[in-house]
């Protein structure tokens, strides 16, 4: 039996060059250890009586039991999903009014207002979370007035104080994004809703925002990502406050589980908060696609 | 630009301008405040820092709260400062190469499996780098490396997304008529590229390179997990460290809020000069 033979690779040299560099370094550093979360996920901690050495053997789905009635695991999961229901639009709806904002020839001295939007997001999360830290506390906050009657480090008002922390770094992340595909809307398309008579709001909401969605389809897959994987910010925020706890968001119990140390136990929150994330932006980007792009 | 020649023609009412400056306004002063009081507390006085308006200066301590704060803890902060130069900088850069040969060669070769690499690199893009850090952190104990400089900076210089950007930027502004007439000119496929495309994929590898500086800036778990001495950590750990002991050192307080300063500073002057192409990057990645 002979097969239609395939044309023949060109420059099959070059192409290992190129690539085999990144290809190992992905196999080692991004497919290596996703696998062997997996792997260690399925294992379990045995000891022979109360005071034998402890022996790690397979334990099947163990972990992923122990995962399901985890209840402080479940706890920060709903603490990161209501977190994210809540703060992903305001900031994402932020960043589309600036934009639009800065688009719209209404406005003067749009490169400095970009510039300002923009500047914190050179500011790393966990320096941020510093300084809004201080920023809350009623002592050395400039805003002693609102700080000391408000408790924005309490429980009941913490995690929307981690939001504004987020927000504030990433508006401007953003905003640059939908801001740059409103740039690459080519200008004749205005054209025809200028002759018809249409007013600036009316072509930003007929016109652009429709042009946009990808954008800001893209934007909200990272913001999605970005939320349940919080660790940086409450981390710092358990210096500021108490209502902190070390499980509170899933990634912050990964670690504290880590140090335990169980690792088996770490490794099931992992692959579990890895494949949430996945499904999470996977269906979103199926559901808006489906809207954006009929 | 999308602005038009008529644009100054539409009927603007005043009303709507000023209501749109005044949005800009408060936002401003939203992003900008306290960027401009972590400044303000930099240059004051322990004593002052309570006590004094934290929106505007009191006696000026700039330099010496530089100079405490340098040489603080046997002057472990320039110490950080070049880690992370070294981490995000030197990192980022070999990143974006990686991922630069890498996207180009998915771009311009035609060979089996080609769409599978693709793919599964695209699927990297999607895992979040926190769930990898625990794992690695094993696998580094594997081989007992942990706590060490490699530890945190081999993962950093894996960029799937600057594979993504890469591909989609040499598929669309590489001619292949120019490799063409390279190759009738003798030159070597990879010497075509570092000449040649290389030059053309430039905005598109400036973006890989500002994605990963930021991202192994910002990276806090990876280090958090990996290092235990204090001498390999980058700026941003070591100043998360400070601040975790503020309460019983009351003193750290004005160190912790200089030495951020001097942790962003760098940053905003970097990202300022090279904004355009942030934006034309950023472009790229979302519009096609």
């Amino acid at each position: 039996m002979s097969r239609p033979t395939r044309p023949r690779v060109q420059h099959p040299g070059a192409i290992a060059i190129f690539i085999g560099p990144f290809a190992v370094l992905f196999t080692l550093f991004y497919l290596l250890p996703v696998a062997y979360a997996v792997w260690q996920s399925t294992r379990t901690v045995e000891r022979t009586g109360t005071f034998g050495p402890a022996e790690e053997v397979f334990g099947g789905l163990t972990q992923y039991r122990e995962v399901i009635a985890d209840e402080a695991f479940w706890d920060s999961v709903g603490r990161v999903l209501l977190f994210g229901a809540v703060q992903v639009p305001i900031m994402l709806g932020v960043a589309l009014l600036l934009a639009l904002l800065l688009d719209s020839p209404v406005v003067k001295g749009a490169r400095f207002f970009r510039l300002a939007f923009f500047a914190p997001y050179a500011v790393p999360g966990v320096i941020a979370a510093i300084m809004w830290g201080f920023l809350y506390s009623p002592n050395l906050s400039p805003f002693t007035g609102v700080t000391r009657e408000v408790d924005l480090l309490g429980s009941g008002l913490v995690l929307w104080s981690i939001a504004n922390v987020v927000t504030w770094v990433y508006v401007g992340y953003n905003m640059l994004i939908i801001y740059s595909s409103l740039l690459a809307i080519p200008g004749e398309v205005y054209e025809a809703a200028l002759l018809d008579g249409a007013g600036q709001w009316r072509i930003a909401w007929s016109v652009k925002i429709p042009l946009v969605l990808p954008a800001i389809i893209l934007t909200g897959v990272f913001s999605i990502i970005g939320t349940l994987q919080l660790l940086a910010e409450p981390q710092v925020f358990r210096t500021f406050s108490t209502a902190v706890t070390s499980d509170y968001t899933p990634n912050l119990l990964v670690y504290t589980t880590a140090a335990v140390p169980n690792q088996p136990l770490a490794a099931a929150f992992s692959v579990v908060l890895a494949l949430a994330t996945f499904v999470l932006s996977f269906t979103f980007l199926k559901l808006t696609q489906r809207r954006a792009f009929s | 630009m999308s602005a038009t020649p008529s644009s100054t023609a539409y009927r603007q009412s005043p009303v709507s301008r000023t209501v749109a400056m005044l949005v800009l306004g408060v936002f401003t002063l939203y992003f900008l405040t306290p960027i401009w009081w972590l400044f303000i507390a930099a240059t004051k006085e322990r004593g002052d820092l309570t006590t004094t308006n934290p929106l505007w200066f009191s006696d000026l301590n700039l330099v010496e709260n530089l100079q405490g704060v340098f040489s603080y803890g046997d002057a472990i902060l320039p110490r950080w400062l070049l880690n992370s130069v070294l981490y995000a900088g030197v990192g980022s850069l070999v990143a974006t190469v990686l991922a630069g040969m890498c996207g180009y060669a998915l771009a311009k070769y035609a060979f089996p499996g080609r769409e599978v690499i693709f793919n599964v690199v695209l699927g990297g893009v999607l895992v979040p780098a926190t769930a990898l850090a625990l794992p690695l952190f094993l696998i580094f104990a594997q081989v007992g490396a942990t706590n060490t400089f490699w530890s945190v900076f081999l993962p950093s210089i894996v960029s799937p997304f600057g594979v993504y950007l890469a591909r989609i930027y040499a598929a669309s502004s590489v001619p292949d008529e120019l490799l063409e007439a390279a190759r009738l000119d003798g030159a070597g496929e990879v010497r075509t590229f570092f000449s040649v495309s290389v030059r053309l994929m430039v905005p598109a590898l400036v973006t890989v390179y500002l994605f990963q500086f930021v991202a192994i800036w910002n990276n806090f778990f990876l280090p958090l997990i990996m290092l235990r001495d204090e001498r390999l950590f980058p700026v941003t750990l070591g100043l998360y460290n400070w601040n975790t002991v503020v309460n019983q050192v009351p003193e750290l307080r004005l160190y912790v809020l200089t030495g951020s300063l001097v942790s962003i500073v760098p940053l905003i002057v970097v990202f300022l000069l090279l904004q355009r192409f942030w934006r034309s990057g950023l472009g790229t990645g979302s519009v096609k």
